[in-house]
């Protein structure tokens, strides 16, 4: 392709998501059927700007965007996680895959499908679109909700089980002609060589997650150049693709692999927020290729038949899922809500039916028809969505049937401390004493290193970016602690909180007298100098080494500390007029100096004159 | 003679330096064989006191003595805290609460007024080891014998000639306690009644040793 191609293709498509994704949220449609339509109209069904075979291309190429997301959803689920949510991955995802593909493949067979071709594309079918539910359900903030859980599930289940449908579906083929997946270098190798192969391949990737990524990780992320952490990122999700694609499995599965390896990584939130625009844009162009990719030819030879068979999936998808829903006592709204969301093909689909036809099960003109009938079907999935939020749910409203609560997530932590150096690791190591979890940020991959050690969980990032403090929690969260070891970072991550995040209460580690002055006047009540405390301490201590009483050394420390808190939030009320911090000061030395004078001369200062009072009734 | 007992002086002031009779008192009994002087605002200066230390201190010793100033007819608030840690529940008294039985407990005060403020018809209306009711209690609650307490009146007024007599009284009265020259027994406050940890030995007139 020529530069100029690619250029013009590229402005298309990025003019095409500009104006399509904003419309289509204002009309409260969702941004995956704005893709989808701004797709078909920009497609060579309607206005031609993109060939089909540039269609099908930039589709290959766009379905790294689902790598990419899959990947992120594996680094949103630790293997903790994952465990937690076994019963409903299996359970209901096993039970949604066999269901909905006996049904479907039943129908195929009643339809006198030939069984093999029948029972594939059961399965092929069976798989719902990670991309298209997974965007719908964050943009309507249902991730975390029970019915949100369910669904992900499944999705999850289904992502899996592409491996071994991978692996089965040629045993389905009586003369396997080899396939016309030609990247596979190991295609030609015996099965039992390609199980091996397949077996390295995975175990590579967690051993590599496990043990390779965080040195790497700490050396790419010391350079401090933000575009190599970027572009290392990248490389993982590239490179895991490739070598995926090498032994003839999922890049996806294998993306979404390595992300739950690397979930429990320090790194993790920075890899969120770097790889967070690839997965959206390139999402984006997916979904438009989908939408240009619908064969429009094809509705109009055969528009009955199309319409039935989508008609037939969408429904014997949302009953069958529907029944699952109520086996798995889900209540009616959300067994709805869980239907109406997995009621359409995935992507998986077009990989499957390329797949089993090189195989041979199944022939060039049913798989353009099973094409056509799975993009179709994702086409109006968003519509689904939303027919069952706008229409269905609100039915249920009255109906007396009360909702789930939403599950909260109990791991959530209160505290949020920016900088885990000498200052913060103190704060976070009280705190957990007390049962008080924080979510620590560092910037610092020496310190992060050092303190994996003791097996303290913490990541990796600049806590003045707004989109890492929401990663953290930031909106969750009831107190944010800045012990970062920089004045002016502090100042920065300060003034992102108030203005983004009003609601958390800040504790901020001062430099000096002069910093803690703008902590102060920027709203920072709790501003601590952070080497006040320890160099009254050592006075104290000083002090009592001098001869004086431990209890009248402690009391002069606290009097004097308290002293000079008040001055200091005086001082700071009038920190531009230098008449008046003179003024101040020199008020404030009279004073702290009469209570040390009052202590050395005995003459009692302030309330403590009682403890030696000459008419105290009882004396 | 017989074996010497232990003293512990539990000391509380405030304000140390500025005191006079108190460290005069001190100073008296500084050194004392025997005798373990613990001054608990230094100890804790920030009241995070230490119960099992505490405890151990009060099993080591025969004889507890709380010196201090007498604040509002009472004791300086690090001993109220001193007492509602130390005197645990199972261990000072209570179900198997016997580890301070048959040991003695005493006061030893100095006040800013005479002798005769602290009468029935006087300025504070009470004897002093009547407004030390308290530990009297308290003692008695534990096991132990309350003595009649130790008291210094118009500490501040006293000559230091005066003053210097009453703190090496003090010292005498420890010293004598210690050596068995003075049976504490038949030293009780006024209106103490022997606890029962005493048994018959407080019938024979004789006591733990």
């Amino acid at each position: 392709m020529h530069l100029e191609d690619f250029l013009l293709g590229a402005f298309v498509y990025l003019a095409a998501a500009v104006i399509a994704a904003p419309i289509a949220m204002r009309l409260g449609l969702g941004s995956v059927l704005g893709y989808l339509i701004a797709g078909i109209v920009i497609g060579p069904s309607v206005a031609g700007l993109i060939g089909g075979s540039q269609g099908e291309s930039v589709m290959h190429f766009a379905e790294f965007g689902v790598i990419v997301m899959l990947f992120l959803v594996g680094l949103e689920l630790q293997p903790s996680k994952l465990w937690e949510l076994r019963k409903p991955i299996l359970g209901l995802g096993g039970l949604q895959v066999a269901g909905t593909a006996a049904a479907i493949g039943g129908a195929a067979l009643a339809a006198g499908v030939e069984w093999r071709t029948a029972l594939t594309i059961g399965l092929v079918l069976a798989l719902s679109s990670t991309a298209i539910v997974l965007q719908s359900m964050q943009e309507r903030g249902l991730m975390k909700t029970s019915v949100g859980q369910s669904t992900f599930s499944v999705l999850l289940f289904q992502d899996v089980s592409v491996i071994p449908m991978l692996a089965l579906l040629p045993l389905l083929a009586i003369s396997a002609p080899g396939g016309d997946h030609s990247t596979s270098l190991i295609a030609n190798l015996p099965a039992w060589a390609q199980a091996l192969a397949v077996l390295g391949a995975v175990g590579a990737i967690i051993l590599a997650g496990r043990y390779l990524m965080r040195p790497v990780f700490r050396i790419v992320a010391g350079a401090k150049i933000r575009e190599i952490f970027v572009a290392f990122a990248l490389l993982i999700v590239v490179g895991i693709t490739l070598l995926m694609q090498l032994v003839g499995l999922s890049a996806a599965l294998g993306t979404f692999l390595a992300g739950v390896v690397l979930a429990e990584s320090e790194y993790r939130h920075e890899l969120e927020q770097d790889l967070d625009p690839f997965k959206g844009l390139l999402l984006a162009v997916f979904f438009i290729a989908v939408g240009a990719g619908i064969d429009f030819q094809l509705l109009m030879n055969e528009p009955v038949k199309l319409i039935g068979l989508v008609l037939g999936f969408v429904v014997i998808k949302l009953v069958v899922h529907f029944v699952i829903a109520k086996f798995f006592r889900m209540s009616t709204p959300d067994a709805s809500r869980f239907s109406f969301m997995l009621a359409q093909g995935g992507e998986f689909a077009f990989v499957l039916i390329s797949f089993v036809t090189g195989l041979g099960l199944l022939g060039i003109a049913d798989a353009a028809m099973l094409v056509a009938v799975v993009a179709i079907s994702m086409a109006l999935a968003p519509l689904l969505i939303l027919l069952d939020e706008k229409v269905i749910q609100p039915l249920f409203a009255h109906g007396g049937e009360l909702r789930d609560p939403d599950v909260i997530d109990e791991s959530e932590a209160k505290v949020i401390i920016a900088g885990y150096g000498r200052f913060g690791m103190t704060v976070g190591r009280l705190l957990l004493a007390n049962g008080f979890k924080s979510v620590v940020l560092e910037h610092d991959t020496e310190q992060i290193d050092a303190l994996r050690k003791f097996g303290i969980k913490l990541f990796y990032g600049d806590a003045s970016r707004v989109d890492l403090l929401e990663a953290a929690g930031a909106r969750e969260a009831e107190i944010l602690v800045v012990a970062v070891d920089d004045r002016e970072k502090t100042n920065e991550i300060v003034a992102a909180t108030k203005k983004n995040f009003p609601q958390l209460r800040i504790f901020a580690r001062a430099f000096d007298r002069v910093h803690a002055y703008e902590l102060i006047n920027a709203g920072v009540d709790d501003t601590y100098r952070e080497l006040f405390e320890a160099s009254v301490q050592m006075a104290e201590d000083a002090l009592v080494a001098l001869g004086k009483h431990p209890y009248e050394a402690h009391r002069a420390a606290l009097l004097f500390k308290s002293h000079d808190e008040e001055l200091l939030r005086l001082a700071a009320r009038h920190v531009d007029d230098n008449e008046a911090l003179v003024d101040i000061a020199r008020k404030g030395r009279a004073e702290i100096s009469n209570v040390l004078d009052a202590d050395r001369t005995g003459t009692p200062i302030s309330s403590e004159d009682a403890w030696i009072a000459k008419d105290r009734p009882d004396q | 003679m017989a074996k010497q007992k232990k003293i512990l002086v539990l000391f509380a002031h405030p304000r140390l330096s500025t005191s006079v009779v108190q460290r005069a008192m001190l100073k008296a009994i500084d050194g004392l064989e025997k005798l373990t002087l613990h001054d608990l605002y230094a100890a804790y200066p920030d009241f995070i006191i230490d119960v099992r230390r505490e405890q151990q201190l009060l099993l080591d010793h025969d004889i507890i003595v709380f010196q201090h100033p007498f604040y509002w007819y009472s004791c300086p608030a690090i001993i109220k805290e001193w007492l509602d840690l130390v005197l645990e529940n199972g261990w000072a008294y209570g179900t198997g609460g016997s580890k301070l039985h048959r040991k003695c407990m005493m006061s030893a005060i100095s006040t800013g007024g005479n002798r005769d403020a602290y009468r029935q018809n006087g300025r504070n209306r009470y004897e002093a080891t009547e407004l030390l009711a308290p530990f009297d209690q308290s003692a008695y609650l534990c096991g132990m014998a309350y003595l009649e307490p130790f008291v210094i009146y118009t500490g501040r007024h006293l000559s230091p000639g005066e003053l210097a007599g009453r703190a090496e009284e003090y010292r005498e009265l420890l010293v004598d306690l210690r050596d068995g020259r003075i049976d504490p027994l038949k030293r009780l406050a006024k209106g103490h009644e022997l606890p029962k940890a005493f048994g018959a030995a407080s019938l024979r007139g004789e006591h733990a040793s």
